[in-house]
């Protein structure tokens, strides 16, 4: 048995990861006390909080599309259904009887094809969802302004934005939990902290 | 080395310590606070060195008569205001309003009563009905314009201070008559100037018949209050005079209950505008906040809401409840009961029924587009349930409407009850069917409608009632405001829980989004834990199987 590591996450992609992971936490925390959930810090406080992670996630955002671009690293989220079922039967089935993984990890390919589609579902769906209902949710008293006040509510738009919510909290958890099965425990964790993967050879 | 690292540091926060503590201290003296001596020597004019306050004055009106010989527009402005009429038109109802005929649930009615009512009408001598409105002789300079603070229109007197001193005994201080001096109006007269917070207070404070009785956010702890109090009129707050958002124009104050602005788009009042102040944006402006987020409030929420967080928090308590229908009670020698609760204030009265008090209470809230709809004693009536004397308007959906403060005041009075309507209830004067001298309402509120020229079937009862007092004094300072959370709640006691036609964040949310929300949070949950579990025990059968 050979081990082979490969540099699979750059520095700026591991730096995006992680920053956007902390603020993603963050305002799951603050937005459910904005929702009423629960009392932590206070609403005010939660409003702040929340308020300053996403204009913070934009800012982010806003380097990590640059970033994608001139690194052509975007064509990572681009879906292929190809070995998609490959993908879940291992998952259901493969991944208990200790079969192989149907995919190899490259840095041209860092995504297995359910990885891709989750993330395009993320980024084409849950993202414009959430951003564009807490946009309108922060620049409500613009509203009038804008002339979008005949065609919102706050009700809708706070539901819209709760609806999202739940699905990037569902997301989360779905996405920590994936982080668990690679070929040990912490692999992908560790994968994504310091760049190199171990590639194990079977 | 290290030793000297700690003592850098222990001598730096020494002095931080010390400096924070010198500016904590200096800083309040350092602002400027201009005196009531500042305000006199502003005037081009000292009124002791004029000819025509030589006096001596022995009446009020001969004082007035002086004012006017130089302020000869000043009669005639007043005597179309407010504060002699006490009746106007609503401009938003066409309906006729004020003391004569708008009800309300604290003294009653003027009519017939007028000898004491009147001794907080801004003129001398309204008796009763045939008081002449058009004579400015009987216009009230001093009781705005005293600057020695002494002068004071007797009670029982229809507005004339006291001409010579007098003993008296009221009606529900402690038994035995007391000595009251009358002023000395010459000296008065020649000490004149712009109203202070005493000027109007002598009224305003004292509006149901007792200091902070009506308003809740208007006693006499704002003549000279703390700044957490009053951060407009706190001498070490603005230092503010009523008058200084209470603009006059000849004489016509700014401001009303008939008529408020409850949404002031206009904003900042400047020179060019009109001059009339009586809003918090005239000075703040409409999005005073630096927080975005709290100046998207504005246009829903008034700022009284948020900034007066409690009424009556001078330590005077208000009058929350006032049942008549309990009036008349003796006490064991046949004299009239009057009871004291435990903090001293009057709890029954025989002249006045039943009192309950309230110190720092939390408004009631209620959308508010400013146009109010005041019961007249002249209005037929549903006896069926609580009468609401003057209902605001106003919804979530009305766009000049705002959610404002309310203090919600209730108790129980007359009514006719055959032809359902409030009643004229003739309580003040020496005569034999005021209810303060013989207790007895059958002859009280007949000699009243009679007085008044009213309908009358002859048989009474008690309805209770309650009358909306929006909330706008007493403004705390900014630190003392209502904490978001205290209306972004779930709690079933938030400040907003009965403003129910708005989405309120933090309270409010769509059932099967949560229900749904949390089952796919859940599922995810589930999903992973079950998918891991059945995962490690697979692993663990295959490494037994492979050793």
């Amino acid at each position: 048995m050979t081990k082979e590591r490969i540099y699979i996450y750059k520095r700026y992609e591991r730096f995006w990861h992680w920053s956007q992971a902390l603020l993603i936490i963050v305002m799951m925390i603050s937005g459910f006390e904005v929702h009423g959930t629960y009392d932590l810090l206070g609403f005010q406080k939660a409003v702040q909080l929340h308020t300053v992670a996403a204009w913070s996630l934009l800012v982010l955002w806003a380097f990590t599309i640059f970033w994608q671009f001139t690194t052509g690293e975007w064509r990572q989220y681009l879906p292929s259904l190809r070995n998609v079922l490959a993908m879940i039967k291992y998952y259901v089935f493969g991944i208990f009887v200790g079969a192989p993984h149907p995919f190899r990890k490259t840095v041209q390919q860092k995504h297995n094809p359910l990885q891709r589609l989750a993330y395009l579902a993320l980024l084409a769906f849950i993202s414009p969802l959430i951003w564009g209902s807490g946009l309108l949710y922060l620049f409500y008293g613009n509203w009038v302004a804008l002339g979008v006040d005949r065609y919102l509510s706050l009700e809708a738009v706070a539901i819209a934005h709760t609806i999202g919510a739940f699905m990037i909290t569902a997301f989360f958890f779905i996405h920590v939990y994936l982080t668990t099965t690679g070929h040990t425990v912490f692999a992908h964790i560790k994968a994504m902290i310091t760049g190199w993967e171990d590639a194990e050879e079977h | 080395m290290r030793n000297h690292v700690r003592i850098l540091v222990g001598s730096g926060l020494l002095a931080f310590a010390l400096f924070a503590q010198a500016t904590g201290v200096a800083s309040p003296q350092a602002s400027p606070t201009p005196s009531a001596g500042a305000e006199i020597s502003r005037s081009t004019t000292d009124h002791s060195k004029l000819e025509a306050l030589k006096g001596p004055f022995k009446s009020g009106p001969e004082v007035t008569k002086a004012c006017l010989s130089c302020h000869n527009k000043a009669g005639h402005q007043v005597m179309t205001s407010l504060h002699w009429t006490w009746e106007t038109t609503s401009p938003t109802t066409g309906k006729k309003v004020g003391k004569k005929w708008t009800a309300n649930n604290f003294c009653g009615s003027p009519i017939s009563n007028e000898a004491r009512c009147t001794s907080c009408h801004a003129g001398y001598g309204w008796t009763d009905k045939n008081f002449d409105f058009t004579n400015q002789d009987n216009v009230d300079c001093l009781a705005c314009h005293d600057k020695t603070g002494t002068y004071k229109k007797f009670g029982t007197d229809a507005g004339h201070p006291l001409y010579a001193d007098r003993e008296f005994e009221p009606m529900e201080g402690p038994p035995g008559k007391k000595q009251f001096k009358a002023p000395d109006l010459t000296k008065i007269a020649q000490h004149v100037g712009k109203p202070g917070n005493a000027n109007c207070g002598a009224c305003h404070f004292n509006g149901g018949g007792g200091d902070a009785v009506k308003h809740g956010d208007l006693d006499s702890s704002l003549k000279n209050p703390p700044r957490a109090l009053d951060v407009h009129m706190a001498k070490d707050g603005a230092n503010l005079v009523c008058a200084d958002c209470h603009t006059f124009n000849a004489h016509q104050p700014s401001g009303s209950r008939y008529a408020a602005t409850a949404k002031d788009t206009h904003g900042l009042d400047l020179p060019k505008d009109d001059h009339n102040r009586a809003t918090c944006e005239s000075c703040h402006g409409p999005v005073p906040h630096k927080e975005a987020k709290i100046n998207n409030h504005t246009s829903k929420v008034a700022c009284q809401t948020c900034h007066i967080p409690e009424f009556a928090r001078g330590g005077i308590a208000t009058k929350m409840w006032w049942d008549w229908s309990t009036a008349g009670k003796m006490d064991a020698e046949g004299k009239p009961l009057f009871v004291k609760d435990e903090h001293g204030h009057l709890s029954y009265s025989a002249a006045k029924g039943d009192f309950r008090y309230g110190e720092n209470v939390r408004p009631v809230y209620k959308w508010y587009n400013g146009i109010v709809h005041p019961v007249s004693i002249t209005d037929k009536i549903d006896d069926s349930k609580v009468l609401e004397l003057n209902r605001v308007e106003g919804s979530a959906a009305d766009p000049n409407a705002r959610i404002w403060p309310f203090k919600v005041m209730r108790g129980k009075q007359a009514y006719d009850t055959e032809n359902k309507t409030l009643v004229v209830n003739h309580v003040f004067g020496d005569d034999d069917t005021a209810l303060w001298k013989h207790y007895d309402y059958a002859k009280s509120i007949k000699a009243g409608m009679d007085y008044a020229g009213l309908p009358y079937s002859g048989k009474f009862g008690f309805i209770e009632t309650q009358m909306n007092w929006f909330i706008t004094h007493m403004v705390a300072p900014k630190e003392k405001a209502v904490p978001c959370q205290e209306c972004h709640t779930r709690a079933a006691d938030g400040r907003l829980a009965e403003i129910t036609d708005i989405y309120l964040p933090g309270r409010d949310r769509n059932a099967l989004v949560d229900t749904l929300g949390w089952l796919a949070v859940a599922a995810a949950i589930v999903v992973g834990l079950t998918h891991g579990i059945v995962r490690f025990v697979t692993r663990r059968r295959q490494g037994a199987r492979h050793d």
